[in-house]
């Protein structure tokens, strides 16, 4: 049987909720005629028309206010951040209104709104198309985060975020598109708020999410040949993180080690680990630890960008030594 | 309508040297109002906008008095756009979506005043449960969409509301989806970039929309023409393509009818509509302003213009109504008023225990 390739399991996704449900739509720059940046919204264009899947001018504060409207007064729109690193100008739209609005309204309305698109490190983009804008929303109250990594968990998490009455934030990652896999035949979905167990280890837990969890699981194997019993767990949820998962772990493997792609500083990592840190600290046998980018623009040239980022051979260092630290 | 008389001239306003524009405008502005109103309707207008301005009168009372806190803007001044422009849509059909100078327009659009105070004041029973305040005032039951504290934020959110009109109708296939949103904001909102981008995207898709200028001349401290390249904002309109007009803001008929017209365009799926009311607001900009820029003789002009008084000569020169019955209305308002204050002073607080309830929806 034949393999999915990422961006069709998004695409299928939105097609399927697009066809049972009348008020769900998309709306951003060159998702219509043009099939999207990406194509996750290839055709779609032509089955459902030009008010369904809309194509916008160029303003991405503007256009993303206007889906925080149509949500609130009945419709589900899928905002297209043509990259995610644009969406920086509609960082007022997504913080006060799709997040805080529901709450100072006192529930008047509600938001169920997803905002999908490109993000994380490329090939030589360059810093600006670089740019891992989950960090930076982080903060945001009101709105759910989460990182799809496989075509699997793609179409399953579109799905549940399509469903959601609360706005979700919902990063890919422009190098994950062209992943192929064999997707379940049901109508499935994924838990917007599950994290996902990759692999069982007894030794020590690797938290990770979005693209470096296939770096992660690089790692992993040559980790097993080196006798060490990693435990993979990618996050999917950025916010609220699954605690129940991570802690469960902890309490087996008593180390951990944090991969992500995003800054260090203020990044997914810090948060998680100072949540480790409060409510795992007693299970652990040694200090947690985070691998993360460089706090630098994502640079062009192409050795440079690779040092930016962290790559498979630094994650089976770091748990070697912190798996022989603890003897 | 007739015009009070005093002089546009205005040439000294300040000491930031401003242009006497806004009045001059004002003064050369014929009246648009030619038509006929029914004492009924002259009533209901009366009562909007004496219930606007006594609110309001009421908010600085009790804001002095340390009942509500935060930055408090008030509409004085004002009233006839509010009630001109609500009063001619309909009520928990059309939308309407304000700015942190919110108040009025939430009673307008036939919030309760109970339950507007009560937000003043911080209780379980305001519109938003408490957790609004001043400048936040939503009312789903009224199709408030909201009162947006940041500048320009509030005309996207307008504009998707207008999106979801002409989608029920084009896309879902009904046919009796002819909801109008009217957007309010000031003079100084219309130098972001969001009232730009969202006249285009109305304009481009023929939206369901008005966007409502309130010209008061003044961005807190920034006067009008200190700011803005082409200070006639109804002009810009034409740059997309789009109907734009420009109405005395201070006469409720003109601006009322004014809207009319924006209304039926809508409704006929014709468009939006740039409507620029020349205005002036009366107090400060919030309570905490201490208004030293703006001259004596300005506020003195625009005095004169009191939409409210504007009103009642109106209809005193129509027959329509007495002045006795005018001020039986007052003392009406001025009863529901206080009885506003009285619920909220004790009505309670909400429960600590709630103090993440509506973060989500289930
Ligand atoms: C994004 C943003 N910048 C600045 C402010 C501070 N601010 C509040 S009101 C205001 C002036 C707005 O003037 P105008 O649009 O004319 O409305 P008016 O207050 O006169 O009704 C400013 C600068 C804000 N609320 N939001
Ligand atoms: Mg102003």
């Amino acid at each position: 049987m034949e393999g999915t390739l990422l961006f069709n399991a998004l695409r299928e996704a939105i097609d399927e909720e697009m066809a049972k449900d009348p008020h769900v739509c998309v709306i951003g720059e060159d998702v219509g005629q043009y099939g999207g940046s990406y194509k996750v919204t290839k055709d779609l264009y032509e089955k459902y028309g030009e008010l369904r899947v809309l194509d916008t001018p160029i303003a991405e504060n503007s256009f993303t206010g206007m889906a925080v409207g149509a949500a609130m007064t009945g419709l589900r729109p899928i905002v297209e951040g043509m990259n995610m690193g644009f969406l920086l100008l509609a960082f007022n739209q997504i913080s006060n209104n799709m997040g805080m609005l529901r709450y100072t309204s006192g529930g008047n309305f509600k938001i169920p709104a997803v905002v999908r698109g490109p993000g994380g490190v490329g090939r030589q983009l360059g810093a600006e198309h670089s740019q891992r804008l989950e960090a930076y929303f982080h903060a945001v109250p009101g709105i759910k985060i989460v990182a799809c990594s496989t075509p699997t968990n793609a179409k399953g998490l579109m799905k549940a975020a399509i469903r959601d009455d609360n706005p979700v934030l919902f990063f890919e990652h422009v190098l994950l598109y062209n992943l192929s896999e064999k997707l379940p035949e049901d109508d499935y979905i994924c838990a917007l708020d599950q994290a996902d167990l990759v692999k069982e280890g007894k030794d020590i837990t690797i938290l990770t999410y979005s693209r470096m969890r296939h770096h992660c699981l690089k790692a992993v194997q040559q980790l097993q040949e080196q006798d060490i019993d990693a435990e993979l767990i990618d996050l999917i949820s950025l916010k609220p993180f699954d605690m129940e998962t991570i802690a469960r772990s902890i309490r087996k493997t008593h180390r951990v080690i944090i991969v992500e792609e995003c800054m260090k500083t203020g990044g997914i990592g810090a948060e998680l680990i100072a949540l480790i840190t409060e409510q795992c600290f007693d299970d652990l046998d040694s200090r947690p630890v985070r691998l993360s980018s460089q706090d630098i623009p994502t640079p062009y040239n192409g050795k440079l960008e690779n040092l930016t980022i962290i790559q498979p051979h630094q994650i089976v260092e770091m748990a070697n030594q912190i798996v022989n630290e603890g003897k | 309508m007739t015009k009070a008389s005093t002089p546009a001239s205005d040439q000294t306003t300040s000491k930031t040297g401003q242009a006497s524009e806004h009045a001059e405008r004002l003064t050369n502005l014929e009246s648009s109002y030619s038509g006929t109103i029914s004492r009924e309707e002259g009533l209901a207008l009366f009562r909007d906008m004496t219930l606007g301005r006594r609110f309001e009168d009421k908010c600085a009372e009790m804001y002095y008095r340390g009942k509500m806190f935060g930055f408090v803007h008030l509409y004085n001044g004002q009233e006839a756009v509010s009630s001109g422009v609500i009063g001619a849509m309909k009520l928990k059909h059309d939308w309407f979506c304000s700015t942190y100078r919110d108040h009025v327009h939430a009673l307008s659009a036939g919030v309760p005043a109970r339950e507007v105070m009560s937000e003043l004041f911080g209780k379980e029973t305001g519109c938003s449960k408490g957790r609004g305040g001043s400048m936040h005032l939503f009312s789903k039951e009224h199709h408030l969409l909201g009162g947006y504290a940041f500048i320009g934020e509030g005309i996207p959110v307008a504009l998707g509301a207008a999106f979801t009109s002409r989608y029920k109708k084009d896309a879902l296939g009904d046919i009796n989806s002819d909801a109008v949103t009217a957007a309010f904001f000031g003079d100084g909102t219309c130098n972001n970039g969001q009232f730009f981008e969202c006249l285009n995207m109305a304009q481009l898709w023929k939206l369901p929309i008005i966007f409502v200028v309130e010209n008061n001349k003044w961005a807190i401290g920034m006067a009008h023409d200190r700011a803005t390249s082409d200070p006639e904002i109804w002009r810009k309109a034409k740059a997309f393509g789009m109907k734009g007009e420009e109405v005395d803001g201070m006469d409720v008929l003109a601006v009322r009818a004014a809207t009319e017209r924006a209304l039926k365009r809508a409704r006929a799926g014709e468009g939006p509509t740039l409507l620029e009311c020349l205005t002036y607001r009366f107090r400060g900009h919030s309570l905490a302003d201490p208004d030293e820029l703006r001259s004596e003789k300005e506020k003195e002009f625009w005095a004169n213009r009191d939409p409210l008084l504007s009103l009642e000569r109106h209809l005193n020169e129509k027959g329509l109504v007495s002045s006795d019955e005018l001020r039986s209305i007052e003392k009406e308002i001025d009863s529901e008023v206080l009885d506003a204050v009285e619920f909220a002073l004790a009505a309670e607080e909400p429960s600590p225990s709630d103090l993440t309830k509506y973060i989500w929806a289930d």
